[in-house]
């Protein structure tokens, strides 16, 4: 589908409708029911519940610091959970430890937020690494896998190139093409739009939507970028101030008035959100001594 | 009261690290097994650590038995022992200088480098990656490095101690004139393959042990700043050097105590 | 790096490790004065066994015929019993001697075997019955000084 530029870009599949959740669906890739996350006493994320499936491209969204990427690494296993249960191809995933948690992780891809890749590696190298390391394809087949993948992210003719000779967008694209190379069924995109041109953006929600729809698997878009994420995303889950605050189709929320939510999509600089940084006793104690008043 | 408190804290933080350091090890010792599945990672080690740092052993080693050579002569020429140079020249590099000299030499540059290359994969996410990818990291990335570390170390040490006497038998033979079967034979007399060549490789395999540990520890745990790796590659080459000067104190203590 | 070159030089380097190692162990030191030939034992009784140590050399003529293998005390008899490992093709006769001797004048002690003049030959097992023992520092000078003191009484 060629991008047509009026505004908005939409490439969102035409049954974009508002999805029954059914727990026991086995189509539901991932799942948290009643989720609390945080580092030790810090509390991050209260009571979460939320549920993807096969197919859906899914936009995690909420301010700095809203514990994102906190749910993503919940969803891989890297951090348990303080309360609650996260299933995964509807096993749960807390506790589980060694060969189990490893196979779970074989069927999930990851693009990072700044690539992760191997730097002492170059772009086909750094794309063959999963195989590699997972399977025993001959070096033929391998190769042949590697050029599809990286055909797919429109990078081929670059799998030479060593990473110091590749732009950070190009750089983006090879970091997704390794996370896609084994056919995962469940991929995550931390941030796959930060700090890129409108070019490469649209490049990206491009890739991603169509390699959704191709392999069937589900896509979970961790971003605050309203524009990009709309376009494409199935369902969007906001979260903020330690909560889920709303989740639904990106009409449905567009035509919310949580002011929380209002704040968010309208890029409002006060509201929810305050502005002003709180005052506490450090600070107050901070000033007395630099002889200001708070 | 403060001191006595600061102590405690203190002596209590170094224990931690310690256990903290036993575990590492444990780790590591555990998954031993990637050399028989994955031999090129280990070989492609030997060579970043061993290989590159063979330069400085080789011009070190030379240098310093240069040094001993001349140092030695004006010493025994006193005596009347010049001929016993060689003996001094051998016995000082395999058993104490060879080892030593060569383990700080590594912990500077391997160790650091070693330190470095982890922080910053730990940085870049790297190391995040490769777990997500259902890849153990201290599989793929630590134990082969801290494999090539204890290979490289001994196969380092002796080539230093062999550079030192060669370079010992060119400033003692060619240079100042001493009867170079003289040289040779008294160290052939004196130089016990057991005693002193094989306790000198054992010290370099220990030494290659704890430095490439503490090495790959302190990039492990490192903060992932600019700062971090920084002060985790300087805490490489201290303590790296600090213990090295006390097992080698211990180790000779017991092996060279009649 | 292809792989191909990573593992030229990596044998290179291992290889130069080996080199270096036989070249301490042989040329440093004194591996190859081990013979890997046949031996026999011997037992030898000394009063004072001096510095002498395990692996010291058995030489006769000046020549390394055998190597000191064990060093032991016979409380019985209050005297030091050393096993010598003596080359199989090195024939003594029954009544050669042993002494420990020092090689130049501060070196390592060695043990000196002067052959006797008897028909049946050392074998596996035998002893050495006449032996002499280290020369020690302290005994040579109080002999000096009670000789010198005998003397100085025999004027008076």
């Amino acid at each position: 589908m060629a991008p047509q530029y009026n505004g908005v870009m939409n490439f969102s599949s035409p049954a974009a409708a508002e999805r029954e959740s059914d727990p026991s669906d086995p189509n539901v890739l991932l799942s948290f029911d009643r989720v609390t996350l945080g580092y030790g006493d810090f509390v991050v994320l209260a009571n979460l519940s939320l549920q993807i499936k096969a197919g859906e491209v899914v936009a995690l969204m909420g301010g700095s610091g809203s514990g994102k990427t906190t749910l993503m690494r919940a969803a891989t296993g890297q951090l348990s959970p303080q309360a609650g249960v996260v299933s995964v191809f509807g096993q749960s995933i807390v506790g589980l430890g060694g060969a189990g948690l490893q196979s779970l992780r074989q069927r999930m891809g990851v693009l990072f937020q700044h690539g992760a890749l191997f730097t002492d590696l170059n772009v086909f190298e750094n794309v063959a690494f999963p195989l590699r390391e997972h399977t025993t394809l001959s070096e033929a087949e391998l190769t042949h896998k590697v050029l599809e993948t990286l055909d797919a992210v429109g990078l081929k003719a670059a799998a030479h190139l060593k990473l110091s000779a590749i732009s950070g967008g190009m750089a983006r694209r090879v970091a997704l093409a390794r996370a896609v190379v084994r056919e995962p069924e469940l991929v995550f995109y931390d941030e796959p739009f930060a700090g890129l041109d409108p070019i490469s953006m649209g490049v990206t929600a491009r890739l991603i939507r169509r390699l959704s729809d191709r392999l069937g698997c589900a896509s979970v878009l961790i971003t605050h970028d309203v524009a990009e994420s709309f376009a494409i995303a199935d369902t969007v889950y906001l979260v903020g101030q330690g909560e889920l605050k709303a989740h639904g189709s990106p009409a449905t929320l567009g035509e919310s008035n949580d002011p929380y939510v209002r704040q968010f999509l309208d890029g409002a600089p006060d509201g929810p959100v305050a502005f002003d940084y709180p005052v506490t006793p450090d600070f107050e104690r901070w000033a007395a001594c630099k002889g200001v008043g708070p | 009261m403060n001191a006595l408190a600061a102590v405690g804290r203190f002596t209590l933080e170094k224990l931690v690290v310690l256990g903290q350091l036993a575990r590492f090890f444990g780790m590591l010792v555990t998954r031993l097994g990637i050399v028989v599945k994955r031999p090129r990672l280990v070989i492609q080690q030997v060579h970043f650590i061993g290989n590159y740092s063979l330069l400085i052993i080789l011009v070190s080693g030379l240098f310093v038995g240069f040094v001993l050579g001349l140092q030695g002569y004006y010493t025994l020429n006193r005596y009347g022992s010049e001929e016993a140079l060689g003996l001094l020249v051998a016995l000082s590099l395999v058993r104490e200088l060879g080892p030593v000299v060569t383990a700080l030499l590594f912990a500077g540059r391997a160790g650091t480098s070693l330190t470095a290359e982890i922080g910053l994969m730990k940085a870049g996410e790297q190391l995040s990656a490769m777990e997500v990818m259902a890849v153990d990291p201290i599989r793929r990335v630590l134990v082969p490095r801290f494999l090539g570390g204890i290979i490289a170390m001994p196969i380092l040490a002796a080539v230093f101690s062999m550079m030192g006497i060669l370079g010992g038998w060119f400033v003692g033979v060619i240079l100042i004139g001493i009867d170079t079967g003289a040289f040779w034979s008294q160290m052939q007399n004196g130089v016990d393959v057991f005693n002193d060549v094989l306790n000198g490789v054992i010290k370099s395999v220990v030494f290659g042990v704890a430095v490439t540990l503490i090495a790959l520890f302190e990039g492990w745990h490192c903060r992932p700043t600019p700062e971090g790796v920084s002060r985790a590659t300087t805490r490489t080459v201290v303590a790296g050097s600090l213990v090295v000067l006390g097992l080698d104190f211990v180790l000779t203590a017991i092996m060279f105590s009649h | 790096m292809s792989n191909q070159k990573v593992d030229v030089w990596v044998g290179l380097f291992v290889m130069l490790g080996i080199v270096a190692l036989l070249f301490l162990a042989l040329r440093a030191g004194n591996l190859s004065s081990f013979s890997l030939a046949d031996t026999y034992a011997v037992q030898a009784r000394f009063d004072n066994i001096g510095g002498l140590k395990v692996r010291a050399p058995v030489k006769s003529a000046g020549v390394v015929v055998g190597r000191v293998a064990d060093i032991r005390f016979d409380d019985q008899t209050y005297k030091a019993v050393v096993t010598v490992n003596l080359e199989r093709n090195f024939e003594f006769p029954a009544d050669t001697s042993a002494s420990i001797l020092t090689s130049g004048l501060l070196g390592e002690q060695f043990i000196g075997l002067d052959a006797g003049g008897e028909d049946r030959m050392l074998v596996a097992g035998d002893d050495i019955t006449l032996t002499q023992s280290a020369i020690i520092l302290e005994q040579l000078i109080s002999q000096f000084l009670y000789g010198s003191a005998e003397r100085e009484g025999a004027v008076d």
